[in-house]
């Protein structure tokens, strides 16, 4: 990698002489001509989808109007973000995202460490490979065919669950728009989703674990529950610090797609989430505004969190993301 | 792993108890679908008769006759494909095409470059702005709505950006002594090289546009252009849309169960992701680590 480096500066000073910078940077421009060519359509890409819109968040702090455009629109400063802390949504929508983000780091995290360290002690490598082809299903399997599939077997219109409770019970329980229902509905959806596809990383990173190190632990007669705690557990420490990272980062993020489909008039109370209002007051009704001030918020405080744990983590010797 | 020389009671019942668990795991991941899927060949007589089933009695295919019978579903199959295919051809151009030079360390502006993309891995303009955007490029209401926003993921980038660098850069030399251009390098020798990479972005890429629903929910209103996933909750979530027309066909046809219908169309929304699933299993597995190394 480095010589390539070396050609590169090399093939520039074939000259003898020193050319000026401007000269430098002209040469190379024309020397990697196709390769700035090829870079081209990329980063059209990243300008006009993702950095123009950073440049519309200015939106949040004026009072768009459509027919005035963007430029001419009044600047109000931090009126909507005001506005938007004195509602009562807020803390709705707050207590919504905190209490999903807090249910799904409590039961979905720690479930692939979990089943990982279950499958990783399988021996018969075909058993092994069958339950991972198995568990890996769900995560191909798009959100609105989760939801769909809990809906057609939730509904007290002829779902099968409930028609089984019926007949045991003799009542119907109504699933889909009790709100007492949502939050283990989302999590148990995301478990059944997600769980096998998380195992792949702890598994990869028990796989490097040295076996001498289990030989060793046998030698001095370590029971197979104290080789976990001391051997495996230990082994995938980092790669459990680093998902938890990342994991921090998307706390205010619930999955648009997975609360947009669950969600109806009845749970609303539990289940509207910084993004569904968002796209509940933007899309639909054009409070274009007041929505990105909304989305700022929501995007700042996970920049944070991110760089926050990050740190965090460094502070407690593991090696972080960046 | 280690061989050992005697096993004692616990760990033996361990092993039965961790065998039997798993195989429930296992079966548990695949049973709601396996319901769906004979749901969907069910007769009003046997949803009545029974509330869950994996073999169904009598098979029938009316359900599917019925959702076949408009060009509804048919529509929204030809918008997903459509998508799936030329979205995928557009992400595989486009991250390739960037990647490539990015991987070039001697590449004058690489590392700002490099680090305005990691940038919006951090922090986007969110949901409504980027909305404002698509819709002043007039893509509201197209196919390219579906495609153009979504065209490179920063995150595939850099991955493949870091196999490209990984690769023998003697063999690059070697072709560049004999002659061989920028583009004849990149056509000719470092696409060759990187099939597994490529094959298994092409997989993660055509899966996501297929499963995609988010994209068409915010910039895609008219019904004709709903993809199939969108289709897929009017019918089954919203029963706002037939997913069929019972005029059009045979007098003698009973209009099947709703249930029925409902399962039929979720597996035809399915389908294609089992059909190239044991294709993508070959892969992904390696394509997860690709991701998690760093750099």
């Amino acid at each position: 990698m480095k010589q390539g480096a070396a050609i590169g500066t090399a093939e520039i000073h074939t000259a003898g002489v020193y050319p000026s910078k401007r000269e430098l940077i002209f040469k190379r421009l024309r020397r990697d001509k196709w390769l700035y060519i090829l870079l081209t359509p990329g980063l059209l890409y990243f300008l006009l989808f993702k950095y123009v819109p950073m440049w519309g968040i200015l939106l949040a702090f004026k009072d768009f109007q459509p027919f005035l455009g963007f430029m001419k629109s009044e600047w109000v400063g931090l009126e909507h973000f005001r506005t938007f802390f004195q509602n009562p949504d807020f803390f709705m929508l707050l207590r919504n995202t905190l209490v999903l983000s807090l249910l799904n780091l409590v039961f979905f995290f720690p479930a692939p460490i979990i089943l990982a360290l279950l499958l990783n002690e399988i021996r018969l490598s075909f058993y092994k490979r069958t339950i991972q082809t198995l568990i890996y299903v769900p995560h191909f399997i798009s959100m609105v065919i989760v939801a769909s599939i809990s809906y057609v077997f939730l509904t007290t219109q002829g779902g099968a669950v409930n028609e089984f409770l019926y007949t045991v019970t003799g009542s119907k329980i109504d699933f889909l728009a009790d709100p007492d229902w949502f939050r283990p509905l989302i999590i148990l959806q995301t478990i059944w989703k997600e769980c096998g596809w998380g195992t792949i990383i702890f598994l990869a990173a028990l796989a490097g674990v040295d076996v001498e190190q289990y030989e060793a632990a046998v030698m001095d007669g370590a029971s197979r529950w104290r080789q976990i705690w001391h051997i495996t557990l230990p082994a995938i420490r980092s790669t459990i610090v680093i998902l938890l990272i990342l994991r921090m980062g998307t706390i205010l993020d619930n999955g648009f797609e997975q609360i947009y489909l669950m969600m109806n008039a009845l749970n609303r109370e539990v289940a509207e989430v910084f993004d569904t209002y968002v796209y509940a007051l933007g899309i639909t009704q054009g409070a274009f505004s007041y929505s990105t001030a909304v989305g700022l918020f929501k995007s700042v405080i996970g920049v944070v969190l991110v760089l926050g744990t990050n740190w965090l983590a460094k502070k407690f010797g593991e090696s972080g993301l960046y | 792993m280690v061989k050992k020389q005697y096993r004692s009671t616990g760990e033996v019942a361990f092993d039965i108890f961790n065998y039997i668990i798993l195989g429930i795991i296992g079966i548990v991941a695949i049973l709601p679908f396996l319901f769906v899927v004979a749901g969907s060949f069910a007769t009003e007589a046997e949803i009545t008769k029974r509330a869950v089933f994996l073999i169904p009695t009598t098979i029938s295919f009316d359900a599917y006759k019925f959702i076949f019978s408009t060009d509804t579903i048919v529509r929204s199959i030809g918008v997903s494909l459509y998508v799936t295919v030329i979205g995928t051809i557009v992400n595989l151009f486009f991250t390739v095409t960037m990647a490539y030079p990015m991987a070039k360390r001697y590449l004058m502006g690489r590392n700002t470059i490099l680090n305005l993309v990691i940038f919006t891995m951090l922090f986007g303009g969110g949901m409504i702005p980027t909305y404002l955007v698509i819709r002043d490029l007039q893509l509201l209401d197209t196919l390219n709505a579906l495609i153009l926003p979504g065209a490179i993921s920063a995150f595939n980038l850099i991955i493949v950006k870091n196999f490209f660098q990984e690769l023998p850069v003697e063999m690059e030399e070697a072709a560049r002594i004999d002659g061989c251009s920028e583009l004849g390098l990149l056509w000719k020798i470092v696409l060759p090289l990187s099939k597994p990479v490529l094959a298994t972005f092409t997989l993660f890429y055509a899966v996501g546009h297929w499963n995609n629903f988010f994209s068409a929910l915010l910039y895609i209103n008219d019904p004709s252009k709903w993809p199939l996933q969108v289709m897929l909750r009017q019918i089954v979530m919203l029963s706002q849309a037939a997913a069929g027309d019972l005029s059009s066909m045979d007098p003698n046809f009973v209009q099947p169960p709703e249930q029925s219908i409902k399962m039929a169309v979720i597996v035809v929304g399915t389908l294609p992701i089992m059909c190239v699933y044991p294709f993508l299993q070959k892969h992904f597995a390696k394509g997860v680590m690709l991701g998690s190394v760093k750099g």
